[in-house]
């Protein structure tokens, strides 16, 4: 992974430095509210409803054991004990003393993290495929291009107070695993007829209280020209993005506004001019970022000597048999398997863990992964390297952890933001209500037979748990001050991307479980073999649901 | 009876307009204000004759109506751009200039920040590059990138102490007007 130079460090402490600074500014009351706020939001510091709120930045969702250790210790001494894994690869610290931010960060940048840009209206954290490198049908390892994007929009200085928050997303791999079309810039990694790499670009996809997909701008861009793009995109942005309304204000509003055939010439012609300048990527840049992405020392191992290992001890055990089929993913190499840790058994928030379980996935990842540990946007954790013949042993100590739930990927594997139990600006509670589901439907036999089924829930219209791009999703909602929640059904996050559609009223919290119980039920006697609830949902439309989940009691 | 009068294309003032402080710092110093800030009024036209003498900075609206017959002042004629205006409203013309500034009306309006770096990068401009308005000191190290090199500060602080955030960073990812080769170029070199 990537490491940090005499250059990165001296940046990182000088920022820490700065913000420093700025909170005794602040404290000493030298600082006003409205003028501090923008750059504690640039420095991760959220003023929340219980307490401030500290973003931590996690790159594309890769960490070393040393840093998730480090993570561990600081919600020991700053914090309450635990951290919450969020759907853009970071983790949250939901308790930190405003006076002992600049202390984290201190201790965050020993280890080559920070908190910078993840959030305020600046370009955040770009965020990847959760197997980036490991993924059997990968094009291009998206990481050095990832990192080259990160160096790039850190304190960039034009681009620090844009009309609203900026997300890129890359894609290396055929099934979009990073939901780039949800994203400001989605982009995803293509190779020519000449087999060269370069990239699609997508503009103007976004969640929030105005769902939209990205539209392509540019089918083929050259990999040296990826950071002059960008710059043309978000610049023709910071100068023409509405800043009037800040539901508007959104790079999607633009484009929408001005056509995506206009805002493309607009970067077109703006590209023209700095295409060839200083911005362009050398081959030995792109060389340079690829060097902290080599080829794991893995063993080599017979062909099909761990399948017949995994066949066996599955046979006699079914709960590892479970877990192998639903928390493991194929690796490219020979021998290999991913493993995804779930951070979602019942009961505990979605994405939550203790401070213990953060230095036991260390401890798994030095273990049996390279000393290398990914966060999902889906809040779960991924360890990617593991030798098959090392998974029922990683299985048992997870277990013991509490993290080997095996419904990755099913109804109760749900991205659920905070909501209005830690969340100022959300109108419902979104833990209690993914809870409720997951205790109606703890039925694992159940869970597998449902199949692949993406449970997205967000508190509020800002969508932080992407509940548009849920097969069902569901919004809290505010009725005359009472928490409602609005069912979507049939949005979806990968290459045929596609955004939800209300089902009608909205029910109260104790109607949930039933409700979700109904629109299972309509799934499975519709479905066809080999179906998934999104395929049913396409073929037999939104009425079915609709007319049984609201059918008058006879 | 008096014509009726030919639509203006002078610009309308929207919000506040940008105060010009005595004092500002210029090049990392405090230094007196030689200039005279001409907010949009909204009302009678501008005209050449009427304009006072010494040092004076035009909306930029104005400036583009009065450009001809302001010929034989040039050194003594700068420009202030409004946040919603962009920098090709100047265009070629920069290079002509001995000073520019761009208005933020509010600190978090970024705008100017690229107003800047297309006028000093694309458009050749090598004079004064003034920020004025609500910008903020937090925002120096971003705004020295970007090619400003005076900062008019609105209300009554004492500017010497804000310099020190000129320094806050002694090095930088990107290519900007203090630094042509971005990091990756740099580390690709050594």
């Amino acid at each position: 992974m990537y490491r940090y130079d005499e250059q990165d460090h001296k940046l990182i402490r000088e920022r820490v430095a700065q913000f420093r600074g700025q909170t005794e500014r602040y404290l000493a009351g030298e600082l006003s509210e409205e003028e501090f706020l923008p750059l504690r939001l640039q420095n991760g510091l959220y003023v929340q409803r219980l307490a401030p709120m500290l973003r931590i930045a996690v790159p594309y969702g890769l960490m070393n054991s040393t840093q998730v250790r480090r993570l561990a210790h600081i919600t020991r001494k700053y914090d309450k004990g635990y951290a919450h894994f969020t759907t853009r690869q970071n983790v949250q610290l939901n308790w930190p003393n405003l006076e002992d931010v600049p202390d984290i960060l201190a201790e965050l940048a020993e280890v080559e993290m920070h908190a910078v840009q993840t959030s305020g209206n600046c370009i955040r954290n770009t965020t990847t495929d959760q197997f980036a490198g490991v993924a059997g049908d990968e094009l291009v390892d998206p990481r050095p291009y990832c990192e080259l994007i990160r160096q790039w929009s850190t304190f960039h200085p034009e681009f620090a107070f844009l009309p609203r928050k900026f997300k890129i997303a890359v894609c290396g791999t055929e099934e979009d695993r990073a939901a780039i079309r949800a994203h400001d810039i989605g982009v995803q990694i293509v190779k020519n007829d000449q087999g060269e790499t370069g990239f699609q670009v997508f503009v103007g996809g976004g969640l929030g209280r105005t769902p939209i997909l990205g539209v392509a701008i540019r089918d083929f861009l050259p990999e040296t020209h990826l950071l002059s793009y960008l710059e043309a995109i978000v610049r023709v942005y910071n100068q023409l993005g509405r800043r009037d309304n800040k539901f508007k204000a959104r790079i999607k509003i633009l484009v929408k506004a001005m056509g995506p055939e206009e805002f493309a010439r607009r970067v077109e012609a703006e590209w023209e001019q700095i295409k060839d300048g200083a911005d362009e990527l050398t081959v030995e840049a792109i060389q340079w970022a690829k060097r902290f992405f080599p080829e794991q020392p893995y063993k080599s191992f017979k062909a099909g000597h761990g399948e017949a290992v995994l066949r066996d001890q599955a046979g006699g055990d079914k709960a590892f048999a479970r877990w192998l089929e639903r928390n493991t993913f194929p690796h490219r190499v020979e021998g290999y398997q991913a493993v995804t840790l779930s951070t979602k058994p019942t009961g505990i928030p979605p994405g939550d863990v203790t401070d213990r379980q953060l230095e036991a996935i260390a401890d798994l990842a030095d273990e049996f992964s390279f000393g290398e540990v990914r966060v999902t946007h889906e809040q779960n954790v991924v360890l990617a390297d593991v030798e098959q013949e090392k998974l029922f042993e990683l299985w048992q100590v997870a277990r013991k952890h509490g993290f080997a739930t095996p419904n990755i990927g099913t109804l109760t594997d749900m991205i659920c933001c905070p909501g209005g139990d830690y969340c100022s600006l959300a109108n419902a509670k979104s833990i209690p209500v993914a809870e409720a589901i997951q205790r109606k439907f703890d039925d694992l036999d159940y869970l597998y037979d449902l199949g692949d089924l993406d449970l997205n829930i967000s508190g509020c219209m800002n969508a932080c748990g992407h509940h548009h791009i849920g097969h069902i999703g569901i919004l809290g909602v505010d009725k005359k001050g009472e928490e409602f929640y609005q069912v979507q059904l049939g949005g979806s996050a990968n290459q045929d991307a596609s955004l939800g559609k209300v089902l009608g009223p909205s029910f109260s919290r104790d109607e949930m479980p039933a409700t979700i119980g109904k629109i299972l039920d309509v799934f499975v006697e519709n479905r066809q073999p080999e179906e998934f609830f999104i395929d049913t949902y396409n073929r037999i439309g939104l009425q079915p649901f609709k007319e049984r989940v609201y059918a008058k009691a006879s | 009876m008096p014509k009726p009068a030919e639509k203006s294309t002078v610009k309308k003032p929207v919000g506040a307009q940008p105060e010009n402080p005595a004092q500002l710092i210029v090049d990392g110093k405090v230094a007196d204000n030689q200039w005279n800030l001409l907010p949009l009024t909204g009302e009678e036209e501008i005209t050449a004759d009427k304009l006072a003498a010494g040092k004076i900075i035009l909306p930029a609206s104005v400036w583009l109506a009065l450009r001809e017959a302001l010929q034989d002042r040039q050194q003594e004629i700068g420009v202030w751009l409004d946040s919603d205006e962009t920098a090709d409203l100047i265009g070629e013309y920069a290079s002509e200039l001995p000073l520019i500034a761009a208005h933020f009306p509010a600190f978090t309006d970024g705008r100017g920040f690229t107003a800047a770096r297309l006028l000093r990068e694309r458009y050749g401009f090598t004079g004064e590059m003034r920020a004025v308005g609500n910008f903020i000191r937090d925002q120096l190290t971003y705004l020295t990138r970007c090619g400003f090199n005076a900062f008019a500060f609105q209300g009554d602080q004492p500017l010497s102490g804000l310099t020190e955030s000129l320094r806050d960073f002694s090095d930088s990812y990107q290519a900007a007007v203090d630094q042509p080769l971005p990091i990756h170029r740099r580390r690709a070199l050594a």
